[in-house]
């Protein structure tokens, strides 16, 4: 069993009274707890946080962890021989057990066994993990495999973690941010208790050509200055294959041409659409025929994009 | 190692949640959960029966509020502004989500 010092964790002395170590835990709860954290190290943090403050705010959990004596944070230990005799179950094995999960089966200082066939019934824990998928996948549906350490009840109520894999189908229809429930696919319950379920946060790896909005897709679409002012018929990918898109005379640098329906499909019926933004681009490296060409606009046309900056110069002067 | 074949629903305004399901999903009890609707953080469906059931996708925020509940000591009141809060904060970053998705990636 790996040593955790919880009154490092919570940042408080070794004698500190209830009331620091309810405050110390409280303020890093504020900064770690999951649902109001953004730190991506904040879960893992407060569980740590959470498992050392409902440890030291028991007082018979505390006296039962002081007893374990100090020794540095993940280092190897085994409690003194009387502890189990003392604090939990004579037969406890030590070797493959977490320091919490050890301290979260101790009631009162007593470790609570469930009754194998009794009364305890105890629920299955629920799971929420993050499935990372690609576009192409969101837009067709995808099956994926999900490898999880969880923490599951045996029949004498003792925690373990145990490996479990699942695959989960994720039907056409996810984009980024949504969640999906997998109904009795968390831990297992205990005495006749209900499964816990699995919750699956569905994140979408960045994709190269399209951004993401909900179930509408941006696609940033390059014309050449000729092409927006005389309007013309551009290729333009989209998930379900290229198409042809009309753009009209005259069109500006920013504007959003839509593609309807070629977005993400969405859960129960339809697409998202997808929309073209337009770039206006201009040569970098002009050859002498295109230089000419580009003089000769500039000498015949009146066209000032400017106009309304006159009167604020005029102004000015 | 068993592999499990599991199929998924999606938690959105679709699939419908009795208040029933919300107190299993999220420990918090009949009582607190009316109590969130009075503070006005939950709405149900058909507010005019007694039977109330709810959309989807407040589950997780049931679910949030168990956990905050629980593991922050949050009486009813508190809890019901930190939901709130939480909520401004989620409509706020799609908002900046949408917004970015239609920045353009490359300067023309």
């Amino acid at each position: 069993m790996k040593y955790k010092d919880y009154y490092e964790i919570l940042g408080v002395a070794r004698d500190a009274d209830t009331d620091a170590i309810k405050k110390a835990y409280r303020k890093l709860a504020h900064k770690y707890h999951p649902d109001v954290s953004k730190d991506p190290a904040g879960e893992e943090r407060f569980k740590e946080i959470a498992d050392a403050y409902q440890t030291l705010k028991d007082a018979e959990k505390r006296a039962a962890y002081d007893q374990l004596g100090r020794h540095q944070p993940g280092q190897e230990f085994q409690p003194p021989p009387d502890w189990g005799r003392q604090f939990g179950d004579t037969q406890f094995s030590f070797d493959d057990v977490d320091l919490a999960d050890l301290f979260a089966g101790l009631a009162g200082g007593r470790r609570h066994a469930g009754q194998p066939g009794g009364s305890f019934k105890r629920p299955g824990q629920d799971y929420e993990v993050t499935a990372h998928i690609t576009l192409d996948e969101a837009s067709r549906g995808t099956t994926v495999e999900l490898n999880l350490t969880v923490p599951e009840y045996d029949a004498q109520g003792r925690v373990h973690r145990v490996a479990r894999s699942f695959k989960a189908r994720i039907p056409k229809g996810a984009t980024d941010g949504q969640r999906l429930r997998l109904r009795g696919k968390g831990g297992k319950g205990m005495g006749g208790g209900p499964d816990g379920d699995l919750y699956l946060n569905i994140a979408l790896h960045p994709h190269a050509l399209y951004r993401v909005s909900g179930h509408d897709l941006y696609l940033d679409l390059p014309l050449t200055p000729w092409e927006a002012a005389l309007g013309a018929v551009v290729e333009v990918p989209t998930l379900g294959g290229s198409v042809h898109l009309k753009v009209p005379p005259g069109t500006h640098a920013g504007q959003k041409l839509r593609l309807a329906r070629r977005g993400l499909p969405k859960p129960s019926a339809g697409e998202g659409d997808l929309y073209a933004i337009v770039q206006i681009v201009v040569p970098t490296v002009l050859s002498e025929r295109e230089r000419a060409l580009f003089k000769e606009l500039a000498d015949g046309s009146t066209f000032n994009p400017r106009g309304h900056f006159e009167q604020e110069i005029r102004h000015e002067a | 190692m068993k592999l499990e074949q599991a199929d998924a629903m999606w938690l959105d305004a679709q699939c419908e949640c009795s208040i029933a399901e919300l107190v299993r999903l999220s420990g918090l009890s009949e009582a607190e959960l009316r109590e969130l609707v009075d503070y006005g953080v939950l709405a149900p469906i058909n507010p005019q029966e007694t039977e109330w059931t709810f959309s989807g996708d407040i589950v997780l925020t049931v679910r949030a509020a168990g956990r905050l509940r629980d593991d922050l000591e949050l009486d009813a009141h508190t809890l019901a502004l930190t939901l709130t809060l939480i909520k401004r904060i989620r409509e706020l970053e799609a908002q900046i989500g949408n917004l970015r998705a239609q920045l353009p990636r490359r300067s023309a």
